[in-house]
Parts: C-alpha cells; structure tokens; sequence
C-alpha cells in the first residue's frame, strides 16, 4: 500500500486526481493542470509536498559532515536561517541526490532530499555520518506545504498572528525560521516567490485550510512539474542521476570548489572531469514545430546526438520547452526525434520564466 | 461518472466508433480516456487518402502528462482527419463524441462495427477496470 500524507482525504474531498510518485499516493491535479499552474504564476498556489525527506542533522561534527557530503560548501551560511542548494556526489562524481540545506542554529542543519531517492539517500547520509560526531534524524513527524506565486507571501502572513505576521514577512529570499510551530522558509521549486512550509503533522490540515481560506489555490504535482520546467529548474532522475556529473546538467554552479582542501565527495572526479573539460552543456529547448518535448527523446546536432532530459508544455508560453544535454560548443538549433519525425529546436538558456515573465524570445518559430 | 452515448460502438482501449453510413466510421477516445489523460495539449492526425491496417496508430495525443498513440480498430482508408485539434487540442477534453472526433475511416467490410462493444458493454467494461 502506498504512503499517504496527513492530508490525503483533504486532496480527496477537493476532487484531486492522484497517482503514486515515488511510493506515494499523491495529487497530480484537482480538476485542471494548467489553470492551477496559472493560479501560482499570476496569484497563489499550494502544493502538498509532505512526500519529501526532512532529515534534522545535529552535533559537535554537524558542519564537518556535511562540508564532506556535500559539493556545495556550508560555510557559505554565515548566520542561522540560511539556505542553500546543492548537490550530494558519489565517489564518481555522479549526483545522488540534489537537496537543500537550512542552517537553523549552530551545530544544528536541516535538508530536505527528494521522496523517490528516501531509501538510498538515508543509507548514504548514514554511512558517511559515521566518521562524525553527528546524529541524523528524519522528521517523519512533519508535513511540508509549499505556497508560491506573486501573492503568497501575504496569503500566508495573513493567517498569523502580528508577530508571526511580521516575522514572515522580513525574512529574504533564501532563509528560514521557526515561527511558533511553523518553520517558513522563504524558498520554492516554481520560480516564484513564496513559502515552503514544515509543520507538525497533526496541525496539516488545520493550516491547509487557513491558506485556502486565504486564496492559495490548491495544486498538484502535475502543476508543480510544468512550473519547474519554465523556472529551469533540475529534476531529480530525469535532468541528472548517479551516472551524470553536475558539470553536464546545468549544476556546475552549485560546486564549491574553494576552499581548494575541502575534500567533498567526488571532489576528485569532478576536478578530472574539468580538467579534460565537459565533453556536454545542459541547456534548454523551445520546440519551433509541432509536437511535445518528452524526456529521453533523442537530439540530432552538427556536433553529434544529445538527449532531452525534460520536456512537455509550458502553459507560460503556450509552446513545448525542454531540458536537454547536448555536446558542447556553440550550439544554435537541433533536431528533436519525435517519435520517429525530427522536429526543429532553438536551444536557449533557461530559465524561461522567471517571477511572471517570460525570459526567452518566443516570437521566432511556429506555434501550434 | 463518464459519459457513455446509446448509439457508438467502444474498443477495449477507449475509443469510440460511429457510423456515417456509406461505409464511413467516425473515430474518437472516449469520455473515460480524455478524463484519464487530462487535458491535451497536442494532437497529431494522420494525412487524409492513405490506407491504414486495424492496430496501426491513426492519431497521437499528448496530455500534459504523456503521448498517447489511438490505434485504428479498423481497416481503410483515411478519408478525413480533424485537423482543428492542432490549435484546439482541448476540443477532445471538451467533447470528446462531437467536436474532438479524430478521424473518419472508410472501411469495405460492412459487419466491421459488429465487432466492438455497445454501450451497455463498455460501461461494464469501464467499472470492471476501475
């Protein structure tokens, strides 16, 4: 039987769809994708994201252990209530998993990895703890909701109380505090403002229902996953794996290769692979004929075959965009296989929406 | 509940037949498809005057969520394709019986419509399934 969150028979009772997603029973949507997609670019929208792992990582070694996990650097967090993505590595460079890291107070870290890598990411995260002085502990206790959009921020203060209210509202972009029972993050996966939000879970539905009440509309995975695209932001298992280094995904800038003695794991693959240079960049595609970008479809260039890592359509731009990785170089247009018909593409740089806008040309190139 | 029309005829894999008469059968997915698919986004019909063999993909239809091929329950020729679905993929969410039909087939076996379940059948056949 599948896992469910607190707030399952809620999704239930406003109409959602689900499916299972990484062993969870989840919504995908609760009537319409594309209009709950709208509702997070233009107002507001929540996502049950209860699915993920919170793991609360403390003691003495809590810093150093993670300063060796992971290829992102955590002194980067020079005050509790940071926030920082990155990646943690196997030995071969290859990506285990992508994760973000709150720093709450000293000698005390939170991360939150993806639902579908739980298992092997614990496994992980335990072998190598046991060098350090450190405990781990998942936070099955808790249910996450992620309210984003242009108006979310407010939708959610406006559920507090005046210094609750207040305190939700100063925080910046990228940090976290624990506001009563609330931990607010001010972080999101859709490329809008708003909140990501952990609570206890037995006050899910209670506080699901005050951000409804307040006008964040309910939405599903499905509206989740098209937001992420646009925003170009990795998925992982689709956008990078164990077997692909974050230099060939668009991940490059979330290495701290300085200081040049931390010795992360896959920090010497990652320097080999730099030095004989990344033979494939990670860039985004705008589908100019017909059809719909899908993963795994094969890419034909002048410098040889690529792969599309994400794809679907944007309701943003009312065109099929993708996630892809070609081989490097300057690289202009490709060839999409579309299911046995090769399909024109521009490659751009993501993102493609960002805070409402579009950020690629779109005029070029025929619309469906 | 999907909707389930008296008078088509239904495949095991949800698409719907209706006959025109002079041998033309009017094809489409069903109510239960469009619903399980979500709403689409793109819709591929086939060029119109060539034959096409039962089994082989007569449309292709892409949801937000996957492609989806809509194979042709029979056998020949393609003699109209409804190619407004390009711009108005959502017709096939809005109505799916009418406005979101995918293509017309002229078949020479007059029993070809014999084959398939009728209503009363598919709607068992829908409950048994979910």
């Amino acid at each position: 039987m599948a896992n469910r969150t607190p707030l399952y028979a809620r999704h239930l009772d406003l109409g959602a769809k689900t499916i299972d997603f990484g062993g969870w029973d989840m919504p995908i949507h609760y009537g319409s994708q594309i209009e709950e997609h709208h509702h997070v670019r233009r107002d507001a929208g929540m996502f049950d994201v209860s699915h993920m792992t919170i793991v609360d990582i403390s003691g003495d070694g809590a810093r150093d252990f993670l300063r060796r996990l992971l290829a992102n650097d955590i002194d980067k967090l020079k005050a509790p209530g940071k926030a920082l993505y990155g990646c943690m590595l196997n030995q071969r460079g290859g990506v285990i998993d992508d994760l973000i890291t709150y720093y709450v107070a000293p000698s005390r870290y939170r991360v939150i990895v993806n639902a579908a890598t739980h298992d092997k990411d614990l496994a992980w995260m335990r072998k190598q703890a046991t060098a350090f002085d450190v405990e781990l502990t998942e936070r099955a206790d808790a249910a996450l909701i992620a309210v984003q959009g242009p108006d979310a921020r407010d939708k959610v203060a406006g559920t507090l109380e005046a210094d609750a209210h207040e305190a939700a509202l100063a925080l910046s972009p990228f940090s976290a505090a624990q506001i009563g029972d609330l931990f607010i993050a001010r972080t999101g996966y859709t490329g809008e403002d708003g909140f990501e939000i952990m609570l206890p879970a037995g006050q899910a539905v209670a506080w699901w229902d005050k951000f409804l009440a307040a006008g964040a509309a309910p939405c599903g995975l499905g509206a989740r996953d098209t937001l992420r695209l646009e925003a170009g932001l990795n998925l992982y298992g689709q956008d990078m794996d164990e077997d692909v280094s974050p230099l060939a995904a668009g991940l490059g800038w979330t290495i701290a290769w300085e200081p040049q003695d931390r010795d992360f794991i896959g920090r010497e693959a990652l320097e080999k692979q730099r030095a004989a240079g990344v033979a494939e960049q990670f860039v985004g595609l705008l589908l100019e004929d017909r059809g719909v970008l899908r993963g795994h479809q094969r890419i034909e260039t002048d410098a040889g075959d690529g792969l599309v890592t994400s794809g679907g359509f944007s309701p943003t731009l009312e065109r099929s965009i993708g996630l892809a990785r070609i081989p490097a170089g300057d690289i202009e247009r490709c060839r999409v296989d579309i299911r046995g018909r090769l399909a024109g593409a521009r490659v751009v740089k993501p993102p493609f929406v960002r805070k409402g806008k579009i950020l690629v040309d779109v005029s070029e190139g025929v619309t469906q | 509940m999907s909707t389930i029309p008296d008078d088509l005829k239904y495949t095991q894999s949800h698409e719907w037949l209706r006959d025109r008469g002079d041998g033309v059968i009017e094809i489409g997915i069903t109510d239960h498809a469009q619903d399980a698919l979500g709403e689409l986004v793109y819709v591929e019909t086939p060029e119109t005057g060539r034959d096409i063999d039962a089994g082989e993909t007569c449309a292709t239809v892409e949801s937000v969520k996957s492609a989806s091929d809509v194979y042709s329950p029979v056998a020949g020729e393609i003699v109209d394709a409804n190619d407004s679905l390009a711009d108005e993929p959502d017709k096939v969410n809005n109505d799916p019986y009418g406005e979101g039909w995918l293509v017309r087939i002229r078949t020479a076996d007059d029993t070809a419509l014999d084959r398939f379940m009728d209503a009363a059948a598919y709607r068992d056949y829908c409950e048994e399934a979910s």
